[in-house]
């Protein structure tokens, strides 16, 4: 039994590695991950990823910065100490759509990083984990389970048809621990 | 995934859609002529509304050229494969240009007598506010001390240098950004693609300082005595979404005509952000100019929002932020409704007449007050505006080589966008 955990196909320009996905899935090969230094336009639909449900996370956020700013300004002018500026009644509403739009853009972003963050185990300090370090770099990673029923040889065959640089055979899932 | 486009494929402009944009223009000048029989408001009435379209076409025109020149500058791809579309918009401007000063010269001549406050006067149509006799000549018995201290601006010579000079520059590099496009088909290399990038610099440093200007010139000295100085801005965005609306139209109907059968829903999504983004942006610059009025509460200022908020224009002047702000916002937000070309379509629909509305708003109050009208003069002068627009485009999308710059060198990117 071989000890291999993931095989590793490594390019070295994004389209060998879009042929590389697509004669894997011609073989019903299934891809664990893809790992890329830049943004591919179009692979989440081909690897059939779900699209990302950060927006409702950023709705949420941006719903709670607007309700809290609204509160505080309502309570703080309105409410406990109502001043008079300029003539104005103290509860108008003109006055509170700058902050408002502020705070809900403030919240949306720091909760969007927080999510995301949350949602990928990444944070500051913390030592990413990942399967090839290159692929931050200049290398774009396709990643298959190796525990499945097909060939070895076959997956590595496969990659190195649609010209794989090397076919790396890894015995730990991930190249770096913290 | 399509591969094969044929690009030799030439948009012929026929039939049923030129009739229809003839029986447009025909309705305008029906619009025009019974303003005049009926006379009375209804003369100030064509005029207004003449300005008001004159202007609007104008816009559309020149938001082509300012499209298709921040897409050379920021050398992007996606929309290389429909740059043909504002460039056939910037081919128009010139003829825009000529009707809009004709518009304002015969404003400026024909006069009529108004009795305000129990003086009677002598005031042109246009600009009336401004360029009546003597209005700044010390002594005269129309002298207004407000407008004799704006005379540097308003007054005849500068205005009309102002409208040729701006007018003529942003035509010639339109044009000339259209020229070298089309030579490229033939030549190649990236010789007319640096060239373009120039003139495209050149246009967006020019068009940045020079708009509000214009706008500040044509549309806000209809009421001399106020002024904003997020005008300017107020109007840029106003143009950019309307125009870009039209492009997004144009496009949408040359696609169910047949044509463009490389843009996919891809590219509508980009159009849907820009216009989603840019609507967004002009309730950000409404917002900024009333809110700032209304704090500061001086009467010079809020006039122009006291007059909004007669009861003739209230209800107008809400629908003016439903129209551009929250229909965009909700029909437009998520991801999918982008790529929906129905849904793109009606919102483009919405945000046309909505921008038609905004600068009724910004005219309307100013030249005819509550003798404003909704009727066969509104309705005539936009169809046949909008006839004469869509007549000259597509005759210019039709004289073009080929609807595609054939060698642009990101035409594979767009070809291929996220594809």
């Amino acid at each position: 039994m071989s000890k291999t955990k993931f095989i590793l196909g490594c390019f070295d320009d994004p389209d060998n590695m879009m042929q590389g996905i697509t004669n894997l899935q011609k073989n019903s090969v299934p891809i664990y991950d893809v790992y890329t230094p830049m943004p591919i336009h179009g692979i989440e639909a081909k690897m059939g990823v779900k699209d990302s449900r950060l927006g409702y996370a950023a709705f949420c956020f941006g719903c709670l910065g607007a309700t809290v700013i609204f509160s505080i300004v309502y309570y703080t002018l309105v409410h406990d100490w109502p001043q008079n500026i300029g003539g104005k009644p103290s509860f108008a509403i003109p006055d509170f759509v700058p902050f408002t739009f502020e705070w809900t853009i403030l919240f949306t972003a720091f909760g969007m990083t927080i999510t995301f963050f949350a949602a990928t185990h990444l944070f500051p300090g913390r030592a990413p984990r990942v399967m090839d370090l290159r692929a931050t770099d200049d290398r774009f990673i396709i990643a298959v389970d190796a525990k499945g029923n097909i060939p070895h040889d076959d997956i590595t065959n496969l990659l190195k048809e649609a010209g794989a640089v090397e076919v790396k055979h890894n015995e730990r899932k991930y190249v770096s621990y913290e | 995934m399509k591969t094969h486009n044929n690009f030799d494929e030439r948009f012929e402009f026929t039939g049923t859609a030129k009739t229809i944009s003839l029986v447009g223009i025909v309705l305008g000048v029906i619009g025009i002529a019974f303003g005049f029989i009926l006379g009375g408001d209804h003369i100030q009435r064509v005029y207004s509304n003449l300005l008001l379209m004159g202007y609007f076409f104008v816009c559309v025109c020149l938001a082509g050229i300012f499209f298709s020149a921040y897409n050379y500058v920021a050398q992007a791809g996606w929309s290389a494969s429909l740059i043909r579309i504002p460039q056939a918009f910037a081919k128009v401007l010139p003829i825009a240009s000529i009707i809009l000063i004709l518009i304002i010269t015969a404003g400026l001549l024909h006069t009529h007598t108004v009795t305000e406050n129990g003086k009677t006067e002598t005031v042109p149509y246009l600009y009336a506010h401004w360029a009546a006799h003597g209005i700044t000549t010390p002594g005269s018995e129309n002298f207004d001390a407000i407008i004799y201290g704006k005379k540097g601006f308003l007054n005849i010579p500068f205005f009309y240098g102002v409208l040729i000079v701006f007018l003529g520059v942003y035509s010639f590099l339109g044009i000339k950004m259209a020229k070298f496009s089309e030579a490229e088909d033939t030549e190649g290399g990236m010789a007319n693609y640096d060239k373009i990038f120039k003139y495209a610099c050149i246009f967006l440093v020019i068009f940045g300082f020079t708009f509000p200007i214009f706008a500040f010139g044509v549309i806000m000295s209809l009421e001399a005595h106020w002024f904003s100085t997020m005008f300017g801005w107020y109007n840029l965005a106003a143009m950019h979404v309307s125009g870009l609306a039209v492009i997004a139209l144009v496009i949408i109907y040359l696609q169910k005509r047949g044509y463009f059968t490389w843009l996919n829903e891809n590219h509508l999504h980009d159009l849907g952000k820009l216009i989603f983004g840019f609507s967004i942006f002009w309730c950000y610059v409404w917002f900024a100019q009333f809110f700032l009025t209304w704090y500061a509460n001086m009467p010079e200022e809020s006039v122009y929002f006291y007059k909004r908020w007669e009861p003739e224009y209230k209800w107008w002047f809400w629908l003016n932020i439903v129209m551009n702000f929250l229909a965009p916002l909700l029909l437009l937000m998520s991801r999918d409704a982008k790529r929906l070309s129905n849904r793109v379509m009606w919102t483009c629909i919405v945000l046309i007449a909505g921008h038609w509305l905004d600068y009724y708003l910004m005219i309307m109050p100013g030249t005819l007050g509550a003798e404003r009208g909704f009727g066969v003069e509104e309705i005539g002068l936009f169809a046949g505006f909008a006839g004469l627009f869509f007549y000259l485009v597509m005759g210019k999308i039709a004289k073009a080589p080929s609807l595609v710059p054939k060698k642009h060198p990101f035409l594979q990117e767009s070809l291929h966008h996220h594809r």
